[in-house]
């Protein structure tokens, strides 16, 4: 019976991630793999992205050589802007994020910990040099908070973790894991798989990550 | 008659002193008022505190002003990008003072300045190192950092039309911190893609009124946009 584990892809983790974005939903994807999300959000779902350099209905990247260098997302690369979109100062770009008017955002992730604690901008390593960006403003501020990672490192190790070892971005501010081998609600009980990839068992899971795993609709 | 205009970049800058706190607008090198950060460099002054939400992109303007060895410290949330080599060796170096803060902070820690309140309580950062040994408070069962205003001697910031009163609009996401640090420095000083005449900018659609406004000068980029018709 038993068979390889079908880990998701990054392109198949971001599909899944779009097929629970509602249509109507004012979404902020962090830079990096977030950002490749936009890339399957059905066409005939209208849904507002915000990026936090000050535009509302930020559209796909122009044609080449239509690229304007004063319209860029928050990972600096060229955009468009959707008919009905918005530009706006700071001020206001962040009142959207701190504020709570945005219902999802999706951010990358080093840890999450069992109570939503999320670690995502810097490794504290001596030698790093920290960055923050609005990773603070959006895991505090948007409605829900959705992270997209690998559940094992490089070398194994979980990032749904008891108590991250990194440096904090938010207090228990994570509502929801997209793995590439799990999905996993987090709330005041704890982390909740709700989906696993084919091949991949309650015993094995509960094996890679050594946290404390519920699991509701799951096959074992 | 009241005009703000300035003939050069040279003249608008020729007073910025050493020591300086300087805002300069921009996100990434979208709104980056490089002349005016050129003009800077040609000023000579030193020991600047610069505020930016950047370090530095590339060899050119606020990396231009660090290489040159200008900037003590600088205010950022997000110096470490694939072309910020210019603070990076700086920083490596021990060269250069970081205060990092999350871009939000940054944003109402401008505003703040800005509309004269003495602080802000913000849930940003609560409980991470960046709020480490300041002030919290919980209000209405919310934990919040106090956090105190941002404020400067000199805005560098860049427009998309000016007129000799200061009144600014700009251009898609390059007006990003324009506006508010506009609104938190002493004097700020502005290069515009157009200077027109008073009435030519709809008052519907002005972003920042002329009083926040001290400076502009006209700066005609090569590659500068023709006005929308």
């Amino acid at each position: 019976m038993t068979q390889d584990i079908q880990r998701m892809s990054r392109d198949q983790l971001a599909a899944r991630v779009a097929r629970d974005i509602p249509e109507g939903a004012y979404v902020n994807l962090g830079i990096g793999a977030p950002t490749q999300v936009a890339n399957y959000l059905p066409p005939d779902r209208e849904i507002f992205l915000q990026s936090e350099n000050g535009l509302l209905g930020m559209g796909p990247a122009p044609a080449k050589g239509q690229e304007d260098p004063e319209l860029i997302n928050a990972g600096k690369q060229p955009v468009s802007l959707l008919p009905g979109g918005s530009y706006f100062h700071h001020g206001d770009s962040f009142a959207m994020m701190r504020g709570g008017h945005l219902d999802i955002c999706v951010l990358g992730a080093f840890q999450v910990a069992v109570n939503g604690d999320l670690a995502n901008w810097h490794t504290g390593a001596a030698d790093a040099i920290p960055a923050v960006g609005g990773a603070m403003d959006l895991a505090i501020g948007a409605k829900q908070v959705f992270v997209m990672m690998d559940l094992l490192t490089k070398s194994g190790e979980s990032k749904l973790v008891e108590r991250c070892s990194y440096p904090l971005t938010g207090v228990s501010c994570v509502d929801r894991i997209y793995s590439d081998l799990a999905v996993i609600d987090i709330d005041a009980n704890g982390p909740r798989v709700i989906e696993m990839v084919p091949g991949l068992d309650i015993e094995t899971l509960r094996a890679m990550t050594g946290v404390d795993l519920k699991f509701t609709g799951v096959q074992a | 008659m009241i005009s703000k205009l300035f003939d050069s970049v040279a003249a608008a800058v020729a007073d910025i002193q050493d020591g300086a706190t300087v805002m300069i607008g921009g996100f990434g090198t979208a709104g980056m008022p490089s002349e005016l950060i050129d003009g800077l460099i040609g000023n000579g002054a030193r020991d600047l505190v610069v505020v930016n939400n950047n370090a530095g992109n590339g060899e050119t303007g606020l990396a231009a002003l660090l290489k040159a060895g200008r900037v003590r410290k600088i205010i950022c949330s997000f110096p470490r990008q694939a072309d910020s080599q210019v603070f990076d060796a700086l920083y490596r170096a021990g060269k250069i003072e970081l205060e990092l803060v999350p871009q939000g902070n940054l944003a109402c820690r401008i505003e703040a300045a800005g509309a004269g309140l003495g602080a802000i309580f913000t849930p940003t950062g609560y409980g991470t190192a960046l709020a480490e040994g300041k002030e919290t408070r919980r209000i209405a069962g919310r934990d919040y950092v106090l956090e105190l205003p941002i404020r400067a001697d000199v805005a560098l910031i860049k427009c998309h039309i000016a007129d000799r009163w200061g009144n600014l609009t700009y251009r898609k996401t390059a007006r990003n911190f324009g506006p508010i640090m506009a609104r938190a420095a002493a004097t700020t000083i502005v290069q515009a893609d157009h200077v027109v005449a008073l009435g030519q900018i709809d008052p519907e659609v002005i972003v920042t009124p002329g009083i926040f406004v001290k400076r502009v000068v006209e700066v005609a980029r090569a590659d500068r946009l023709p006005l929308a018709a």
